[in-house]
């Protein structure tokens, strides 16, 4: 009885701390990108602000968009708040702890992200088009690294559980693998992708060139773009929160450790992301912007390391 | 005592891996300066498996090899193909575009055979050594690869490189390889080095050309 109530605490705690990290993460990735080219840049809480007021604007609907463009914001948020409900952030054995399967979470992305493309479709602009069909192809190549990584860490733990997976890593006891190490190289190559992060597409800019995310988000506005823009946000909170879990995951409390293991939790969980974020900074301005038909080239090589990682954790699991 | 979870065998599995993994950077590299690059990076990596090999088996020898590693190989070399490369001009500095996926899809499959290859023919010895051979194969034919697929004889060059860097990591796994097979192993890629880098400067000053394609006709052969 205790137990369930304590999960189910985390679980609340946990929904309430990531919702609040999501435009903490994004201001502060474009505040630390600003310091570091030079520029003051806005102040780091700017994204909530700014939803703040998207979200008290009447959306303005194009003539010949149907409930597919009123219906997807909900949806895409919808599918990426459970996936950041799922993944593990300053405790683990949260109350949703058991339904966290890594397949599941990739496969609430995946929904979110095809969502997206409808609203790009719906309008029938030929930018929204556009943007839909580049996500696509880049998502024929990231879906798979994904999964790819997701059979490894599976095998390496014995489940695709994350809480898991990460309360396995968490003991140590697998030691260093080398398929680990290409598991992480995928895994980020694939988050930059999923997010639209610099060497696949500058969240920056609208240039026609070079945009997939935001070509898809031009005939959003008002309450939908801020929809639109909280679900990125999250969906980066997301990704950096499951890279954490995964690869930095100490310092996690169990669900029963009480108040004071939860602050640790908490404050290296604070840290881990905020290194995380950091690191997303420094390698976004240090990096161009790939072309766009390199992408396809990049998130290859992220399948590519994803199944060799697979090759060898068949064979050394098959010899220790 | 070696296996996963040992810091031994960790470490020597991680530096092993990153070799392989820096082999499949080159794989993909389009320009000869960041492929000459890599390879500095890779000769680095085999000087760290070296030093902890010799640290691990309490060889001293072993320091020796990765000490030449590190400065032939990590330093020397490199920069003499650099200086090679910085005298090409830039349209001679890239491999034409759209020829790096298939190369990559070949190397997964190269590393594949590599471990279908070694995993049944060590049965019986340590887990350290058998991944460690499945490795220095992984490389050496991937080294073999670039060799075949690229048309730039600095590439050959860093291929040739690549598939020594794979036989010296087998045997620095190999517990008491004599030193002077060592040594000499390791005269042999200096000189064999150096006849590359004069082949490439003679080649660049009779025909422009860094692609050995060009000697075919002066062979007397097609086109």
């Amino acid at each position: 009885m205790m137990a369930t109530f304590l999960a189910l605490l985390t679980q609340i705690l946990h929904a309430a701390f990531i919702l609040a990290a999501a435009p903490l993460v994004v201001g502060g990735v474009r505040w630390v990108k600003a310091r570091l080219l030079g520029r003051r840049g806005p102040h780091p809480l700017q994204p909530l602000r700014d939803l703040l007021k998207l979200l008290r604007k009447r959306p303005v609907l194009a003539d010949g968009s149907s409930v597919v463009t009123r219906a997807t914001p909900y949806v895409a948020l919808a599918a990426t708040l459970l996936a950041a409900l799922l993944v593990p952030g300053f405790a683990q054995g949260m109350a949703l702890a058991p339904v966290a399967d890594l397949i599941l979470i990739a496969g609430l992305l995946a929904l979110a992200r095809m969502a997206l493309a409808l609203a790009g479709h719906d309008a029938g602009t030929a930018f929204g088009g556009l943007g839909a069909a580049r996500e696509m192809t880049f998502a024929a190549f990231a879906e798979p690294a994904l999964l790819a990584s997701v059979l490894v860490l599976a095998v390496l733990a014995g489940s695709s559980n994350l809480d898991a997976i990460a309360a396995l890593f968490r003991e140590g006891s697998l030691g260093i693998r080398v398929s680990l190490l290409f598991v992480l190289l995928a895994l980020m190559a694939v988050a930059l992708a999923e997010n639209a992060r610099v060497p696949v597409d500058n969240p920056a800019t609208h240039l026609e060139l070079t945009m997939v995310h935001e070509a898809m988000l031009l005939e959003a506005s008002g309450r939908h773009l801020a929809l639109w823009e909280a679900q990125a946000a999250l969906k980066l909170t997301v990704w950096l929160a499951l890279l954490a879990a995964i690869f930095l995951p100490f310092g996690a409390a169990p669900a029963g450790a009480g108040p004071i293991g939860w602050v640790v939790g908490l404050v290296l969980w604070g840290a881990k992301m905020a290194l995380l974020a950091v690191a997303l900074a420094v390698f976004e301005t240090s990096i161009a912007k790939m072309r766009v038909f390199r992408v396809p080239e990049f998130l290859g090589a992220a399948l590519l390391l994803a199944l060799l990682a697979a090759a060898l954790v068949f064979i050394t699991t098959g010899l220790a | 005592m070696t296996g996963p979870g040992d810091i031994a065998y960790d470490v020597a599995h991680l530096l092993g891996g990153a070799m392989l993994l820096v082999g499949f950077v080159m794989l993909g590299q389009r320009r000869i300066g960041a492929l000459i690059a890599a390879l500095a990076a890779q000769g680095v990596l085999l000087a760290l498996a070296a030093f902890w090999q010799g640290h691990v088996q309490a060889a001293p020898q072993l320091y020796l090899t990765g000490l030449i590693a590190l400065l032939a190989k990590g330093i020397a070399i490199p920069l003499v193909l650099h200086r090679l490369a910085g005298e090409l001009p830039p349209p001679l500095r890239t491999e034409a575009p759209g020829r790096m996926g298939a190369g990559l899809v070949l190397g997964v499959g190269l590393v594949g055979l590599a471990m279908l290859v070694v995993v049944p023919a060590t049965t019986g010895a340590g887990a350290l050594a058998r991944v460690d051979l499945s490795m220095a194969l992984s490389i050496l034919l991937l080294g073999a690869l670039m060799m075949v697929t690229r048309r730039s004889a600095l590439a050959h060059v860093a291929g040739l490189l690549t598939i020594e860097n794979g036989l010296i990591l087998a045997a620095v796994g190999v517990a008491g390889m004599p030193l002077v097979v060592e040594l000499s192993a390791g005269g042999l890629v200096l000189v064999v080095a150096l006849i590359a880098g004069v082949f490439a400067r003679q080649m660049r000053e009779r025909f422009a050309s860094l692609d050995p394609g060009v000697l075919d006709r002066h062979r007397g052969e097609g086109r």
